[in-house]
């Protein structure tokens, strides 16, 4: 499927756009039209190329491949500055306000027109808004909506929304997107990325898809095509090479390994319940952001909870810090191996370093004890070792493998993998799927968050899908196809108070 | 160059021996017949003593830490043991230096653990007041004179077989570090925590147990390098050992250890102390005057940890 | 609590202290008066300017550790260039002393820009270098200073037409240290630029995306922190009317009145007159403690614990700061 071409002479017009990062791929050819009067969207999964195609649109990246022109003129300027002066503004997902200035400095800051400002401020719904208010003292919301005033103030030919009712109560939500929609009526344009279906049927036109770095669709918004989308998005043939899970070994009689009650941290992570057995395998899935960074922070004693419990064999737990979480048998392989590795220290002491965390090992290290543990979970990970002196010149397949071997060595018991298998080879892929398969049928138990919803089948018992900081569905593994998942995700088949 | 700049970050040693090296020649094109075993002997018992302190800059560093207290802290350890010996004899002596040493680093080490202020900023502070209590502690004790106990002297100005007998407590003291660098679990975590302290801390590090323990171990470090100080020069100055302070930072910095933390040794500062006092040497025959050399250290630091950063980002 | 050091209540609490402590002052030493007020401008005065080019950098997100050295480098430049000058040639003199200055300064911002070492690793190095620069200059304090300048903080003023009993107790330290602050840092204040030091200590990817030219900022802010150092070393000179080429003890005293002064390490939040308001109360406790003749050693100790002390609660805040920037 290639985008039809624009029906008048497109407002914002781009095509062929290509970025790599090193190795990885991020964007192929992506490509998207914007006619004047039209609310576009923009949709694609996690790992689609979304989060690039939009800094490559705003100018914060240079393209490697393609143009983006708006209005005809070329407007692949490397800088926020140069997209503005081009007629493209953006409002990004976090509010790009500065903190410490009161809302006039932030305006002068900007050369945002004052009146405008005040009036687009009224006509979203915060009236009473004081132009000497620190930022920092705003809610969330307020901000979101003077970041939104700020970019509607200079009156831009193209706008371009990023999940931007995302932090906004219901009220304002409507009058979002009653302006948002009377923009496009004024003969403007604006693109509009949400995860949320229903507002998408209600303002927008058309939406452009996004998958593996490619624009694979461009429809026309009509009641029912949300299915439609949601297939796109996964790619036609939906995977059925994967092969279910024979049986959820789920014995309820026995005490969960962890059990977690009305979890919830701040604004993100607002309620989350689940249950995790020995010898179970539990999926996580959730769209970007909905709380699942801080569902892991917590159970890995990196952050606080501000309410809901969490017990351990029956044992309720609070972790002050990762130690004790570790000591729990709670270990975390993060989501960014950045945040794991010593990327300049070596293969061995990236896998030993747990075991010399504590005070007790600041002696002398016991050299052939370290040499057989470390030697044993590279060798159950296939880690190669040829390039073993520095981890960050590892293949990100084995940076990941070194992560998990970490915990190998100590003993698994709990594991929190947090996406381990993003951006690395198929083959190491599928290592990791059978080991943690293997580790369960040890008796460990695993919880397993994932941006591919594939690998629900293939690794996973069950899988849990959380939406706006709570659970929304959980799905047995034998259920959980693709398009499933994905509606579940997107909220589409919200379910209320579920615990897994 | 990537092979050469790849060979520079794998083995440091190997072109800081090559500067060693080259720098001698020089100096003894500048000044023919200085090369002989008493100049040896010299810049060698003159380098022991800069190389102690770099000690303490290099595990800090290692951290991505830094310890400017080490000057003072030298100076006192020195100071109370010349002035306390003649009243209560060279071991108490000793012990109280040590003490006050001690005392030094674990406030450094409180600072950096508990409050997070940035090393940089705590151990200037903490020199700042061991200074003043230096100077209140002068007042108090200046009538009754000053000695040096004989083992610092015999440390400090002899010599066997042409050799400093600094030595003997220099050697066993580069060799417990080197080893405990490598093959201790304290050693492993210092690396650790300035390669990703967030990495070391998922993993289980209580950082804080790190920082307290490394400060107080610069502490007394430097206390032992005030000590053996002041064997060698026999004076009881008050600002003894405060200029060896850049120098000790440009040691490690030279010696490869990145100011950043995560990467380097102790191997390369010991080279790194040579080379500086080798260049001391050079400069004094220049007659290159005190605030050219400061530039110059000032400089290498610069340098060094702006190639560092290009070295690494390239690769 | 966290109201209160937000908003301007920390500086009027810092106003309260001074207060506190002048009475204080008056009841040690009953003769505290004219005279004692006027010692206390002179001493602050170099403080005072070091502290606001710090402020200035620590509002813009860095810090600068080569600020006592900047300042002996000026300190001795002007020495030396006005060493048998005529009043002429001396205000040429200082015109190039304040020019050294923001280039020192912009010197300085322009390496951490360009090599991107860390600000605190770069300003470290020229610690080092200035220290050099100045001694290379000077070896031993020396130079000399034009006369009219040391009668331009020394004594109180006087206004032709106004009676001297009116404004005699106004010591002309504090009347240069409000003009010179007024001339240079008001108007950046109050300009576009001012906003910028702010906006990139707060938040550099927030002031990037607003079209602020982040690096041209950061080298400006430590320009003017060269200009406010160069101000201090000046303001050195024109007390003794010598050049000093050791560094004084300005940069922990100016960082722990940065710091008490309720301006955040980390940048964006705090103002000028607070960092002031500080480091006429440090000035005071020390002046204090002499007047009760304290050994000025033992009052080194304080001054410094209590320097260390706000540094380390300063530590703190800072860190709360970002775990409830995170939380949020």
């Amino acid at each position: 499927m290639t985008p039809d071409p624009a029906p008048i002479a497109a407002l914002l017009d781009a095509r062929g756009v290509a970025k790599r990062f090193g190795a990885v791929v991020a964007l192929r050819d992506a490509s998207l039209l914007v006619a004047p009067g039209q609310v576009v969207a923009l949709m694609g999964a996690n790992g689609a190329g979304k989060s690039t195609f939009v800094k490559i649109l705003t100018g914060a990246l240079r393209p490697d491949a393609g143009h983006v022109r708006i209005r005809g003129r070329d407007s692949t300027v490397a800088s926020p500055a140069g997209a503005r002066r081009s007629g493209l503004v953006p409002v990004y997902q976090e509010p790009s306000l500065i903190p410490d200035l009161s809302v006039a400095d932030n305006l002068r800051l900007g050369d945002t027109p004052v009146d405008p400002f005040r009036h687009w401020v009224t006509e979203l719904g915060l009236p009473d808004l004081r132009q000497d208010a620190m930022i920092r003292a705003l809610p969330l919301a307020s901000l979101r909506i003077l970041d939104l005033a700020r970019a509607l103030a200079v009156e831009p030919d193209v706008l371009l929304l990023d999940e931007m009712t995302a932090a906004l109560p219901t009220d304002l939500v409507d009058r979002v997107l009653a302006v948002v929609r009377a923009q496009a009526d004024a003969g403007r344009s604006v693109i509009y990325i949400s995860h949320r279906f229903t507002e998408i049927a209600a303002i927008c036109d058309r939406a452009t898809v996004l998958r593996d770095g490619m624009t694979v669709g461009d429809v026309a918004i009509e009641p029912g095509i949300e299915d439609k989308i949601v297939e796109m998005m996964l790619g036609g043939a939906v995977t059925t090479a994967a092969a279910a899970r024979k049986t959820a070994r789920t014995a309820s009689a026995e005490i969960p390994r962890l059990r977690v009650r009305g979890l919830a941290t701040g604004t993100r992570l607002t309620d989350v319940s689940l249950d995790l057995r020995p010898g179970e395998v539990l999926g996580v899935v959730a769209l970007e952001g909905q709380g699942q960074d801080e569902l892991f922070d917590v159970l890995a004693g990196n952050r606080r909870a501000t309410a809901g419990t969490v017990e351990v064999n029956g044992r309720p737990m609070t972790f002050a810090h990762p130690a004790d979480a570790i000591a729990a048998g709670l270990t975390l392989v993060p989501g960014d191996r950045a945040h794991a590795l010593l990327m300049q220290r070596s293969v061995r002491e990236n896998i030993a370093l747990p075991l010399l965390a504590r005070f007790a090992t600041w002696g002398a290290i016991p050299m052939r004890d370290e040499q057989v543990r470390v030697g044993a979970a590279i060798e159950r990970l296939q880690i190669d070792t040829r390039a073993q002196g520095e981890v960050r010149r590892l293949s990100g397949g084995n940076q990941q493998k070194v992560t998990i071997a970490r915990w190998i060595a100590q003993g698994v018991q709990t594991l929190l993998l947090f996406d381990p298998t993003r951006g690395i080879d198929i083959r190491t892929k599928r290592q990791i799927y059978a080991l943690v398969r293997d580790l369960a049928d040890q008796g460990a138990a695993v919880l397993f968050y994932t941006s591919e919803l594939a690998e629900v089948r293939l690794a996973c018992d069950r899988a849990v899908v959380i939406f706006g900081g709570r659970v929304v569905d959980v799905i047995d593994a034998a259920d959980a196809d693709e398009p499933a998942l994905m509606r579940a995700a997107y909220g589409l088949t919200e379910k209320t108070g579920v615990t897994a | 160059m990537a092979r050469a700049a790849r060979l520079i970050v794998d083995y440091p040693l190997i072109p800081l021996i090559g500067l060693l090296v080259g720098l001698v020649v020089v100096l003894e094109v500048m000044q023919p017949g200085i090369f002989n075993e008493r100049w040896l002997g010299n810049t060698i018992k003159f380098a022991i003593p800069l190389a102690m302190l770099a000690a303490c800059q290099t595990l800090t560093m290692l951290t991505g830490g830094i310890d400017l207290s080490v000057g003072t802290v030298a100076t006192i350890a020195a100071y109370v043991t010349a002035t306390a010996t003649p009243i209560i004899g060279a071991p108490g002596a000793i012990g109280i230096a040590m003490a006050c040493a001690l005392a030094v680093g674990l406030v450094n080490g409180i600072g950096v653990a508990f409050a997070r202020v940035h090393p940089l900023i705590m151990t200037l502070g903490t020199g700042l007041i061991a200074t003043g209590f230096l100077l209140v502690y002068q007042r108090s004790v200046i009538s009754t004179g000053t000695a040096y106990p004989a083992l610092l002297v015999w440390l400090g100005t002899g010599r066997t077989w042409g050799l400093p007998n600094g030595l003997v407590l220099f050697i066993p003291f580069a060799v417990l570090i080197l080893w405990a660098q490598r093959r201790t679990g304290f050693g492993r975590l210092l690396y650790a925590i300035g390669s990703n302290e967030a990495a070391a801390r998922l993993s289980g590090v209580r950082v804080w147990q790190v920082h307290l323990a490394l400060y107080a171990l610069s502490g007394i470090i430097a206390g032992l390098a005030g000590l053996l100080y002041l064997g060698m020069v026999k004076t009881a100055s008050l600002s003894l050992a405060l200029p060896l302070d850049l120098p000790s930072v440009a040691a490690a910095v030279i010696g490869g250890t990145s100011i950043f933390g995560g990467r380097g040794g102790y191997g390369g500062t010991i080279l790194g102390a040579l080379i500086l006092t080798v260049l001391a040497t050079m400069l004094t025959l220049l007659q290159m005057p005190e605030g050219g050399r400061r530039i110059l250290y000032g400089a290498i630091i610069l340098a060094v940890t702006a190639l560092y950063i290009r070295l690494t980002d390239r690769n | 609590m966290k109201r209160l050091i937000g908003a301007n209540g920390w500086t009027v609490g810092l106003a309260g202290l001074l207060v506190l402590l002048l009475v204080a002052t008056k009841l040690i030493q009953p003769d505290f008066g004219v005279s004692g007020l006027d010692n206390l401008a002179r001493s602050a005065l170099p403080f005072a300017l070091a502290t606001v080019g710090m402020a200035v950098v620590v509002i813009a997100g860095g810090i600068d550790l080569s600020i006592a050295a900047m300042m002996a480098v000026a300190s001795v430049t002007a020495a030396v260039l006005m060493d048998g000058a005529s009043d002429g040639q001396a205000v040429f003199a200082i015109l190039g002393v304040l020019l050294v200055g923001l280039a020192m300064g912009a010197l300085n911002g322009a390496l951490i820009v360009l090599t991107r070492v860390p600000d605190i690793v770069v300003t470290l190095a020229m610690l080092f270098v200035w220290q050099g620069v100045a001694l290379l200059i000077l070896n031993a304090p020396g130079g000399g200073a034009a006369p009219w300048l040391r009668a331009l903080i020394v004594g109180g003023i006087t206004l032709p037409g106004v009676p001297a009993a009116l404004t005699e107790w106004l010591p002309r330290g504090f009347v240069f240290l409000a003009v010179v602050v007024a001339a240079v840092w008001w108007p950046i204040r109050r300009s576009k630029l001012g906003l910028m030091f702010y906006a990139v200590g707060s938040d550099p990817q927030a002031a990037y995306r607003s079209g602020v030219p982040v690096g041209w900022v950061r080298v400006a802010a430590y320009a003017v922190c060269g200009l406010f150092a160069a101000l201090g070393g000046l303001a050195v000179t024109m007390a003794t009317g010598i050049g000093e080429p050791i560094p004084g003890p300005y940069l922990l005293a100016s960082v722990a009145a940065v710091v008490l002064g309720g301006v955040i390490l980390g940048g964006g939040r705090g103002g000028i007159l607070g960092p002031i308001l500080a480091v006429l109360v440090l000035r005071l406790v020390r002046m204090d403690l002499t007047l009760m003749s304290v050994d000025p050693n033992a009052a080194a100790i304080v001054e410094g614990l209590i320097m260390v002390a706000v540094v380390m609660f300063g530590g703190v805040l800072a860190m709360r700061g970002a775990r409830h920037g995170n939380g949020g």
